[in-house]
């Protein structure tokens, strides 16, 4: 058996034994891992989050028993001082002796630190391990116990923006010192950083540019810095973020190669100068270049495999450093020649919007057929569309400013028009390395029939996720090449689409679930998907409630109401517009008291009551009722809630009145069933104070009545809706609205919000209008009458609940006994409680 | 938490040293289910109409310990019956106890049985 040994045991030690492992020949090697830090490898990119609340084993990169399970052998807090290239062996500090035939670099690499006069002074702290966030945070602990706040991160480069995210996360007050008159000097340019600076800053860190720090002021401890141009800073805390060294001295003492700036050098194969030594990682000197990315970090630990498994695969002569990622809550991407580096002749395209933060260029060639690089501030959705066009040499748009504009006017087919056009060696997952052709392969192939099939045959996907919609489009578009039928039966019990059975139980009138299984089901019996989903759809064919066979609605609408982290439930009463009278808003804080339930405003401002037990109730509803408010159905696939700003009746800027229309809108819609969530919105002027268009129909007043907004949400994937009918009237507002909210209601997915449904919506935005406003289907007179059934035999389902004794059944913990669940454990938590936490 | 699971331990029908008198048949809905106390134990007991059976299992989540099963949707998968954890949707075998999409530790499952329309649940002890 052959002995590798790896000396390190960060991200990429850990991607190298992964990636041994899933070999086939791993057993004929006997793997033994050294790391200098206490802990198994953990994910050092996202290490501000250890502030927001991670633990070190939230941040591990495996599980306790990953080594031991795959016979690795792990020696944490051990270091190599001494290796023997003659007699192949490496000695840790105690002098313990161990023999390898093949050794690998994974040390990565320290914080450097500038020579600045007193950098050793009390209170400044590098930004690289666990340890030294933790001494960090003690310090600054102890800061705020005097009263102190301030601390400064001397570097304004990727790594320097996170540790002042870090630091602000401590509740301390975040200064960024950059040498460079920019932020992020290496990936943007000026216009480019100064939106991110004004970004931000409004987040409340402070930016200062273009400062040298001559020394740090203080005694023992830290006290400020002073500049070279005679003004200081004063600051009782410095994090150092000024840049990586590699750690080669171990590689240096034993005579290999190394770079005169640090850096074990290495060959395409990444080889050492010894054939038996291989350095990984930002230890490594590839190509004259030290790459501080965990990507091509992966891809040396594969290519490092691949070598000693007898495999022939290299790194590229050149490594692309495009980079997307959220930076304080700000999108940023680069990608290419962002800077122009190679001084050719090119046309620079830059748009920018101070007004919603975002800033894109492009870099195209003065020939206009290539796209050489570009940065997005603000908004990086078109990154992974643009990275590819760059990437694949793609031919460009006639006006290449569409790129970062999007088309105006004409057909939007997307930026890049087929996915099936882009070339098989086109990189579509990054972190895993995997192209469009081993994607489409997989289909190909039969080695899978589905997107999960290929994410799990392939790994693509897995690492960051952004490539995800992208997989599905190959998926289907490989899947319809090859003349399969991409089906998009519900679940294993059903072959009919959402759509399907919603034309089958209109038709034939089904009001049970059975009924439709047994004539149009694959001969089971349903699951957590077919059920809810059938429950809905009868809800809205039949203007029904929840509370019809309450054993097929989904857990929350079972009982009404939100299910919690401790199976505990929060109740959240319709406060329609969000206008609430002082009397209600009392009421509403005695019955919270009552009960002794945790009172949250949520996102959708309203007023959360949580900690309710499932005897609690109706008991709750009662008062609540009693009081007159009505179910929120915050519990439901149903509209939530209609958020608007306080408008014309008292905003000295208003349009019109959007707490009236708001309130209209929010009444007559309430408790329909729909696919999933619906949420609205109306501002009153275009100030957009209620955030319209970050819901799926949002209106916003202007000269001459409502602008109408459609398709957008928040969530994992934010999304602003986009201006179906502009100048309409609030008659008009409400035509528009039935109709395509039950258009929706009939066509889209499972739990398919209306954003994902009209992005997917074959035609788009203007075959949309065509339906909507045209009325080119000839459904629009069927889509109000059915919306008007609705609306009219609207009732509120918790009422309806509490007068009817058999409904009051099912809110019991136990069936045999008045007792409460004797899990539940509540914490005190500022005043008021939470769940016991999950361990 | 740990102590808690341990308290469940499937029962063989073999196993069985008492029958206890739960409910009702009325107290369960339809290809539904509710819970029920026995001693310090929760259990969920499952009206499977549609496969004319019950089946009874912990009341306990094993993801987040937490006593909700009984308030999940049933159905089947591939045939096995199963219940949805209502927290985060993750499926049990109602015979086996398996988890069936991941890997959490088996749920405990006991014997139900109908006498006089009265739900029995069977236990060792």
């Amino acid at each position: 058996m052959k002995k590798v040994i790896v000396i390190g045991n960060g991200m990429v030690g850990y991607k190298f034994c992964e990636k041994f492992a899933a070999t086939e020949k791993f057993s004929e090697y006997k793997l033994t891992v050294f790391g200098e830090e206490p802990r198994r490898a953990y994910d050092r990119v996202h290490l501000s989050e250890f502030y927001a609340g991670k633990t070190a084993e939230d941040l591990s990169m495996s599980s306790a028993n990953w080594y031991e399970e795959n016979n690795i052998e792990l020696h944490t807090s051990e270091m190599i001082t001494e290796i023997n290239r003659v007699q192949k062996t490496v000695a840790n500090h105690r002098g313990d002796i161990y023999q390898y035939d093949y050794l690998i670099f994974a040390t990565g690499s320290s914080a450097f630190v500038p020579p600045i006069q007193g950098v050793d002074k009390e209170g400044v702290f590098v930004y690289r391990t666990i340890e030294d966030l933790e001494a960090t945070e003690a310090y600054a602990k102890k800061l705020k116990a005097q009263g102190k706040t301030e601390a400064a991160v001397l570097g304004g480069g990727l790594l320097g923006l996170e540790a002042a995210n870090a630091v602000k996360n401590l509740g301390l007050n975040a200064h960024v010192v950059e040498f460079a008159p920019r932020l992020m000097p290496r990936q943007l340019d000026k216009g480019a950083s100064d939106m991110l600076q004004a970004k931000i800053e409004n987040l409340g860190l402070q930016v200062h540019l273009s400062k040298q720090t001559q020394f740090i002021q203080g005694d023992n401890a830290i006290e400020g810095l002073q500049y070279i141009d005679n003004t200081e800073l004063k600051v009782d805390m410095l994090v150092v973020s000024a840049g990586i060294r590699p750690r080669d001295e171990v590689a240096r003492e034993c005579g290999l190669d190394v770079g005169t700036r640090g850096g074990i050098l290495v060959n395409q194969q990444m080889q050492t100068s010894d054939k038996s030594i291989f350095a990984i990682g930002e230890c490594a000197l590839l190509n004259s270049m030290i790459y501080g990315l965990v990507a091509p970090g992966y891809d040396m630990a594969e290519v490092a495999v691949q070598q000693i498994i007898g495999g022939d695969a290299e790194m590229p002569g050149t490594i692309d450093m495009s980079t997307q990622l959220k930076l304080i809550g700000t999108e940023v991407a680069s990608f290419g020649d962002a800077l122009n580096e190679a001084k050719e002749e090119i046309d620079e395209i830059t748009f920018e919007n101070k007004r919603s933060g975002i800033y894109k260029k492009i870099n195209v060639s003065k020939d206009g057929k290539k796209l050489l690089g570009g940065i997005l501030i603000g908004d990086s959705s078109d990154y992974n569309s643009l990275f590819q066009i760059y990437i694949n040499g793609m031919k460009l748009p006639e006006q290449p400013e569409d790129l970062i504009l999007g088309s105006r006017g004409g057909d939007d087919g997307g930026l890049l028009g087929d996915v099936m056009d882009l070339p098989d060696g086109a990189q579509i997952c990054s972190c895993e390395s995997v192209t469009k052709g081993q994607i489409c392969g997989a289909i190909e192939s039969g080695e899978a029939t589905d997107v999960a099939g290929v994410i799990s045959c392939t790994k693509a996907g897995t690492g960051c996720g952004g490539c995800k919609p992208m997989i599905t489009d190959l998926t289907n578009a490989t899947l319809k090449s090859l003349g399969i039928e991409i089906k998009d039966g519900v679940c294993e019990h059903f072959e009919l689409s959402r759509q399907d059975l919603y034309k089958i139980i209109q038709v034939k009138g089904y009001t049970k679930f059975d009924e439709v299984l047994d004539n149009h089901g694959n001969g089971g019996h349903g699951c957590e998907l077919c059920k809810p989903l059938i429950a809905s759809l009868m809800a809205t064919i039949n203007a029904d409630t929840a509370n019809e066979e309450y054993a097929i609605q989904d857990s929350n609408d079972r009982f009404l109401a939100n299910i919690q982290r401790n199976g505990t439930y929060s109740v959240v009463p319709r406060v329609p517009g969000g206008e609430i009278t002082p009397e209600k808003l009392i009421a509403l804080g005695e019955i919270a008291k009552k009960y002794d339930l945790y009172t949250k405003v949520t996102g959708g401002v309203r007023i959360d009551l949580f900690g309710a037990t499932i005897k609690q109730l109706p008991l709750i509803w009662k008062d609540l009722i009693n009081h007159g408010f009505e179910s929120g159905h915050a519990y439901g696939k149903s509209l939530r809630t209609v958020k608007t700003c306080v408008g014309s009746t008292w905003c000295r800027y208003g349009m019109d009145e959007s707490v009236s229309f708001g309130i209209e809108l929010e009444n007559r819609y309430r408790g329909i069933r729909a696919p999933h969530k619906i949420k609205g919105g109306v501002s009153g002027c275009i100030r957009e104070c209620a955030e319209a268009r970050g819901k799926d129909f949002g209106l916003i007043a202007v000269e001459g009545g409502w602008n109408l907004y459609v398709g957008g949400n928040g969530g994992a994937t934010p999304r602003h809706a986009e201006l179906f009918a502009e100048q309409i009237d609030n008659e008009t507002v409400i035509k528009y609205l039935d109709r395509y909210l039950m258009f929706y209601m009939r066509t889209a997915k499972p739990l398919q919000r209306t954003a994902a449904w009209q992005e997917r919506l074959e035609g788009g935005l203007d075959y949309l209008k065509e339906v909507i406003i045209d009325d080119k289907l000839g459904i629009a007179e069927d889509l109000e009458k059915e919306m008007k059934t609705l609306v009219n035999k609207f009732k509120c389902e918790w009422t309806q609940a509490i007068n009817d004794p058999e409904i009051m059944k099912r809110f019991n913990h136990f069936v045999n006994s008045e007792e409460e669940d004797d899990n539940i454990v509540f914490v005190p938590l500022r005043e008021q409680k939470m769940p016991e936490p999950w361990k | 938490m740990e102590e808690i699971l341990k308290k469940y331990k499937t029962i063989k029908l073999d196993d069985v040293k008492i029958w206890f008198k739960a409910a009702s048949v009325n107290a369960f809905p339809k290809d539904g289910g509710a819970c029920v106390k026995y001693k310090d134990l929760q259990i969920a007991i499952f009206n499977f109409s549609r496969l004319n059976t019950w089946y009874a299992c912990q009341n306990l989540s094993p993801e987040k310990n937490e006593m909700v099963l009984s308030r999940g949707m049933i159905g089947d998968h591939n045939g096995i019956p199963k219940v949805a954890c209502p927290l985060h949707k993750k499926t049990f075998s109602l015979e086996s106890g398996e988890n069936l999409n991941g890997d959490l530790p088996p749920i405990a499952t006991y014997p139900v049985k109908i006498e006089d329309d009265f739900v029995y649940v069977g236990f060792a002890e």
